[in-house]
């Protein structure tokens, strides 16, 4: 089972505001995916589309299957059915180091830093730039730069332990990381859950610059401000399906908790534009 | 220094400074290894303080601490012990531990003697059997933990009693095996030292050498619009370096030089030094023993990097082993031991790498085991026993660990369970 690489992705923005038929194909698409631990059904025949140029979040409760489900499109977890596709092309993620060989990076809720090494170190950990058989710290350090700056992220030092580093500022680290070989989808787990008021607002400034610069982003939050900041599309996880998917700019926020909560008043509301896209979400 | 062009545009406005020599602040990175970080790391600081403070003191006592004599027999003793703490910095570092490496070098000592001695082996080849038995077992070692997922305290405390039951049996009813005096690898233990010229030589070959690579890294990384360190840094540096170099040795060559098998301790630091700061390899390592999950979500081969800690931590306690049986000429019961075991993993974190894992550098093996051998000389030239030696090394170890502790509670701003 070699993976297929999908051809790369097309270059012309996405207009945001075209009609579901008119668009390409969704960068990543999962259909019906299902996976248990022991009875625990975590996720339940799942589907999900993340379109470039797109911050598509995904909120639910604790235990609705966030961090599963993002486990499944970052090649943590093999899902026990369902299809995971790059492009309409269907693919095996076995491991997190075959996801990011086709271009999905993760930022995980952890970050999954190394907080001895430094921002270098880090950055390039597993993907390093060797000169013959020793390491080039200097083209590193280049690329270093270069990445924090396309992220106007402000970081004392590249040569630091991560250890010293601010909350934001080590987020940061992490989406830069995620950033090194241009992936197409980001998907970043809980990025703001341990941040303070400023250090939010620049993770969330950074989550536009990457949807701005074309990236397909995934976004898990338990935190509704934030989603209703950058999302374009807001998918609802109720224990383990889908229970709801919203155009951000035009749900209703009430609808969103009810989608969240269980409760069920978007369906008697009316509005047209909070109304799930997908049938089988309405049956929980 | 050249300005550093992206830095600006990246540092906040009166935000964190830019360190004098910019981007090479890390001494990983060719900055010095006495903290151009200030605040954040001590690096070898404590250990260098220490070790002057010790000799001092022993020097005031007994004015024959610090003759060449004494100090050529203090190298020799640590050869031994470091090549076997060089090992323990390796598991240290991916946050495990090795308990047989005692029994290990003692069981590399016997069959060394055994084979060559009363199989009629070559030396050679006993030697190298040896050296492959101890990678055998560190292979053993890691592959039961990485795979069985059992833990390495409990594995090589397993290992030390086989070790030491396959000590006793490969050296027979006899229990005590002597090398010939005259059989190379005694007399290259005991009586071979480098000539002056020859010390003198590789002395300046490092300093030239280390100075050429800092000249060529300053240049690529300016041509790479870095922050560079400039031409005086590069200068003070390598002239430090070489006071740091030939003063020792100028002092040791006053008595009879620098012994061959430390010359060789030395060359398996820089070595191991090199490894972990310039390739992959030593890069997955710290890594590793900072936050294994981490590493593996990185695509590390976290199974293969540990089994190769465990391996050439093991062969390098047989290959002190088998110098200490040269050392010694001979090889028993007690060869390697419980002191040995000891002393080496309490001569690695003493020399500054973390027993959390992660932290820590090749060089501690060389400093750590010349506090702990300083410790023993001068406690001996003073004609205390072997109960105050204990005691004083555990002091030591007991601060050396404290320190770890308190630098890795002010990391990470938590307190260690
Ligand atoms: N490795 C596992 N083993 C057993 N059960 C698991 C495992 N991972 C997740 N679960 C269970 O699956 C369910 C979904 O967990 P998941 O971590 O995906 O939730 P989440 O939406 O990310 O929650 P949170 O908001 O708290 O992060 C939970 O009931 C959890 O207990
Ligand atoms: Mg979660």
């Amino acid at each position: 089972m070699n993976p297929h690489v999908p051809s790369p992705r097309p270059t012309g923005p996405a207009p945001r505001t075209a009609p579901v038929s008119a668009r390409p194909p969704a960068v990543l698409s999962l259909r019906g995916v299902s996976q248990s631990f022991g009875a625990v059904r975590a996720l339940v025949d799942v589907d999900l589309d993340v379109h470039a140029r797109e911050v598509v979040a995904v909120v639910g409760d604790n235990g609705a299957g966030k961090s599963t489900l993002v486990g499944v499109m970052s090649g943590v977890t093999v899902p026990d059915s369902g299809e995971v596709m790059l492009e309409g092309v269907p693919v095996q993620l076995g491991s997190p180091a075959v996801a990011r060989q086709l271009g999905i990076a993760t930022v995980f809720q952890d970050l999954a830093l190394c907080a001895d090494l430094d921002v270098v170190e880090n950055l390039f950990l597993g993907h390093e730039v060797r000169r013959g058989p020793v390491l080039d710290e200097i083209a590193m350090e280049r690329e270093a730069w270069r990445l924090l700056a396309q992220l106007a992220a402000r970081v004392p030092s590249v040569r630091v332990p991560v250890a010293t580093l601010s909350g934001g500022q080590r987020q940061a680290v992490a989406i830069a990381r995620a950033l090194l070989g241009e992936p197409r989808v980001v998907i970043l787990d809980e990025p703001t859950a341990a941040l303070g008021v400023t250090q939010t607002a620049e993770v969330l400034n950074l989550v536009e610059r990457l949807r701005d610069r074309g990236h397909g982003v995934v976004l898990v939050s338990h935190n509704m401000a934030d989603v209703q900041a950058v999302a374009d599309r807001v998918v609802v996880l109720r224990r383990g399906r889908l229970n709801g998917d919203f155009d951000a700019d035009t749900a209703r926020y009430e609808d969103i908790i009810a989608a969240i909560t269980g409760a069920s008043p978007a369906l008697s509301g009316g509005s047209r534009a909070a109304q799930p896209r997908h049938p089988r979400g309405e049956t929980s | 220094m050249s300005s550093h062009g992206l830095a600006g545009t990246l540092t906040a406005p009166g935000g964190a400074a830019q360190r004098p020599a910019g981007g090479t602040s890390s001494w990983r990175h060719g900055g010095a290894p006495w903290g151009a970080g200030g605040q954040r790391e001590l690096g070898a600081l404590p250990v260098v303080v220490a070790l002057i403070v010790l000799a001092l003191v022993f020097q005031a006592f007994n004015s024959n601490f610090l003759s060449p004599d004494n100090l050529v027999n203090l190298t020799m003793q640590s050869a031994t012990t470091g090549v076997v703490a060089l090992g323990i910095v390796l598991v240290l570092l991916v946050g495990q531990i090795d308990l047989s490496v005692g029994a290990v070098s003692g069981l590399a000592a016997a069959v060394v003697a055994v084979g060559s001695v009363q199989q009629g082996w070559p030396l050679a080849v006993a030697v190298g059997a040896a050296v492959v038995l101890g990678a055998a077992v560190g292979a053993l070692y890691g592959v039961m933990f990485t795979r069985l997922g059992v833990p390495s305290f409990v594995i090589t405390l397993a290992g030390l009693l086989v070790a030491l039951g396959l000590q006793v049996r490969v050296l027979g009813s006899t229990g005590s095996i002597n090398l010939p005096y005259e059989s190379w690898l005694v007399r290259f233990s005991q009586q071979t030292f480098l000539h002056p010229v020859a010390s003198y030589a590789l002395v300046a070959g490092v300093v030239l050498a280390y100075a050429g690579s800092r000249v060529v890294e300053k240049q690529r990384r300016e041509s790479a619009e870095l922050a560079a360190a400039s031409v005086g840094t590069i200068v003070v540096r390598s002239a430090v370096l070489l006071v740091v170099l030939l003063a020792p040795v100028a002092y040791l060559n006053l008595n009879r030089g620098v012994g061959a098998m430390f010359a060789v301790f030395l060359g398996l630091v820089a070595g191991t030094d090199l490894l972990l700061r310039r390739t992959r390899w030593g890069r997955s390592v710290r890594a590793i023993g900072s936050n294994v999950d981490s590493a593996r979500r990185a695509g590390l081969a976290v199974r293969r990097v540990y089994v190769s800690c465990f391996m050439a931590c093991a062969a390098l306690a047989a290959l002190g082993g088998v110098l200490s049986a040269g050392r010694l000429a001979a090889a028993n019961q007690g060869t390697g031991g419980s002191d040995l075991n000891l002393t080496a993993i309490a001569a690695a974190v003493i020399g500054g790498t973390s027993l959390f894992g992660g932290r820590g550098s090749a060089w501690s093996a060389l400093l750590g085991v010349l506090v702990i051998h300083s410790i023993a000389s001068g406690l001996t030239l003073l004609n205390l026993d072997s109960s105050i030696r204990y005691i004083v090394t555990g002091v030591v170890l007991a601060l050396a660990v404290t320190i770890d502790s308190l630098g890795r509670r002010r990391r990470t701003g938590v307190a260690p369970r």
